[in-house]
């Protein structure tokens, strides 16, 4: 068991304040810088979709895990930021400023999203969203002159400052460099006053408006900076998927960055990286299942929507922290070892509290 | 411009599909009230009850009505268990994690009831096919007359049901404070679980009656989230809000479809959304803000 001993204010905002957690960081960033030498070009390419999908997931997180906000369109702003790199890539806008401006209407959308959404309350929300991402999706098919309809656009090569990076380590370490800033932005956002508010208003709207917290703009907020990120992941995910279509958009695909997220555990950066990690693994373990299984259950037209719906029932009731909960009681298990009980991490039994009068 | 007789025609088809969502929608509403759930599967029960109902008729031969009754019951048990053995134990976690569940029951359901019944579109047959002519100016058919009278007795059962039944009242209480409901010896988690399956008998007796106009397969519950939108329209706290939305919606969609064909199959999404915008709480606004 390791004591932390502070001698200094700074101790309780570090990123990673024990040994262990240094080494484990310092290994998997010293593994993905030097994955390109260990893996093969498809390995790498899934890999950096990997990443790509964890900036989604860190920017979902941000605005369900940590603001308490539920978002079912958030595939929306995937393909705003998709989009907005494909369009003005094929214009011939730079790499760099198109992305930026991706990431900036992402964001400004997002925040218009945002002023409406801080006067919704719980579910209200969850459906506006899913109406806006099923009506972004509308638009992505029925705007044509500009989106390429349902035909779908094709996403010009990756060139940054006139450098053309075809091979997929070049691609791998784009998707990384940004990977690593999104994270690094979002724990820093966690350790500052702006992000301390986005977790008082999911813990209590009431007790953080008691606290001098503006909840209107905190949502606004979080919707941005939420919208930002996801706008990134589009544009990035662009690169991989080559070729947009607005079904790439759809309902299916927030349903995903949601699954990612709750999987994963709501409520840490860390559980938006191991959702990523799930997602990836998901369907290279289904069509193992259906190889292995006989083929009479296996073959079975919708065994795979049904695992995805059983996967996030048993995840939710047993272990609402998600992979993140598991990993957590585990170190601590460790950690304290021997001192480990059952009754360690026992949930307390829960009434519903309700915001309404009547 | 259309001429007269094609409006009407429109309007009694909204007027219809706004009473099948209002009839979704009540069941939503009525969870919701109970346990502050929003079940975004109930478009599944909806389509699980049409698959039952057809089921039942297939398998017993004894006609529409016994198949409709055992089809809703069974329904209603499925979601009496979903309560009773899931939906109770993550009470009070957070909301994200219960949508996101209760969307893991729609995916889970469409899954099972195309492995069951098949992914095929199939067609149920009822007792009401056939048109009446209403003066000279246009006919309607029955199965939509049938959805609109199945609303006015369905509704006004609920309503009797809880304004004049012991159980009734006990759920109203459940619903307004759990805890003070638990004190005064009521027993709230069976009621709770008593309230999905009136939620879902209801929308199984949709989905059956709506199966002429819709037929069956397993998309149909996709209908649960316009439904959801109705109700939202509305103002989800109160019934009749909800059902006013849901006509509203049901009015609007079929005329929408006709002027602006850009936006079909959208369009009750963009009416929510603009009825959001204007007032997030819906037309009708039943919550209040909490003091402290």
């Amino acid at each position: 068991m390791q004591f932390l001993f502070k001698t200094h204010y700074n101790d309780d905002i570090r990123f990673l304040a024990k040994t262990g957690e240094k080494i484990r960081v310092a290994l998997v960033i010293g593994l993905l810088i030097a994955a390109p030498l260990l893996l093969a070009d498809y390995y790498l390419a899934e890999l950096g979709l990997l990443l790509v999908y964890a900036i989604a997931g860190v920017g979902l997180m941000i605005l369900t895990g940590h603001t308490g906000q539920v978002s079912f369109g958030h595939a929306g702003f995937l393909g705003i930021g998709a989009y907005t790199h494909s369009i003005l890539l094929s214009h011939g806008v730079p790499f760099s400023l198109s992305i930026v401006a991706s990431v900036v209407l992402a964001g400004a959308i997002g925040m218009l999203i945002g002023r409406s959404a801080s006067k919704m309350h719980g579910f209200y929300l969850a459906i506006a969203t899913l109406a806006f991402g099923i009506l972004l999706e509308t638009v992505f098919g029925e705007w044509g002159s500009l989106t390429g309809g349902h035909a779908g656009l094709a996403v010009p090569g990756l060139q940054i400052f006139g450098l053309r990076l075809t091979s997929a380590w070049q691609q791998y370490y784009v998707d990384l460099l940004l990977a690593l800033v999104v994270i690094l932005g979002a724990s820093n956002l966690f350790r500052a006053p702006t992000g301390r508010a986005f977790v008082a208003v999911r813990d209590s709207e009431l007790s953080a408006r008691c606290l001098g917290v503006n909840v209107e703009w905190v949502k606004i907020q979080a919707f941005g900076v939420s919208a930002a990120i996801t706008g990134l992941a589009g544009a990035l995910l662009a690169h991989h998927l080559t070729y947009i279509v607005p079904e790439a958009f759809g309902v299916l695909e927030s349903l995903k960055l949601l699954l990612m997220i709750v999987v994963g555990g709501l409520g840490s950066i860390l559980g938006a990286i191991f959702g990523a990690i799930f997602i990836s693994i998901l369907p290279v373990a289904l069509s193992f299942l259906k190889d292995v299984l006989p083929p009479s259950i296996g073959q079975t037209a919708g065994l795979e929507p049904l695992l995805f719906g059983l996967i996030i029932v048993v995840v939710i009731v047993f272990e609402p922290l998600g992979i993140y909960g598991r990993w957590m009681k585990l170190r601590f298990f460790f950690e304290t070892f021997p001192y480990y009980r059952k009754s360690s991490f026992v949930r307390q039994k829960s009434y519903l509290k309700t915001e309404r009068l009547r | 411009m259309l001429p007269l007789s094609d409006v009407i025609h429109l309007g009694i088809t909204g007027i219809a599909q706004g009473c099948a969502y209002g009839l979704i929608a009540l069941g939503f509403v009525l969870i919701y009230k109970a346990t502050e759930v929003v079940n975004f599967a109930h478009g599944e029960f909806m389509m699980l009850g049409a698959f039952a109902v057809l089921a039942f008729s297939e398998a017993l031969g004894w006609g529409f009505w016994p198949a409709f009754v055992l089809g809703c019951l069974s329904i209603a048990a499925v979601g009496y268990l979903v309560d009773a053995q899931i939906m109770r134990r993550i009470i009070g976690e957070s909301q994200a994690s219960v949508f996101i569940l209760t969307v893991a029951f729609g995916f889970i359901f469409r899954a099972l009831a195309g492995m069951i019944f098949g992914w095929n579109t199939r067609s149920l047959d009822t007792p009401f096919d056939g048109k009446i002519g209403l003066g000279s100016l246009v006919e309607i058919n029955l199965d939509r007359i049938a959805i609109v009278v199945a609303t006015v007795i369905l509704v006004l059962a609920v309503y009797l049901f809880f304004s004049r039944t012991r159980y009734g009242v006990a759920m109203q209480a459940a619903s307004q404070n759990q805890l003070a409901a638990y004190y005064m010896g009521i027993p709230v988690k069976r009621l709770v679980s008593f309230t999905w399956a009136i939620g879902a008998f209801i929308a199984a007796a949709a989905g059956a009656l709506l199966a002429p106009v819709t037929q069956i397969d397993t998309t149909i519950g996709f209908l649960g989230i316009k439904a959801l939108a109705g109700a939202i329209v509305g103002g989800f706290g109160s019934i009749p809000g909800a059902l006013l939305g849901c006509l509203l919606i049901g009015i609007i969609e079929p005329f929408a479809d006709y002027y602006l064909p850009g936006i079909k199959g959208v369009s009750a999404y963009v009416v929510m959304l603009i009825v959001l915008f204007v007032r997030p709480e819906g037309l009708i606004v039943q919550t209040y803000k909490k003091k402290v």
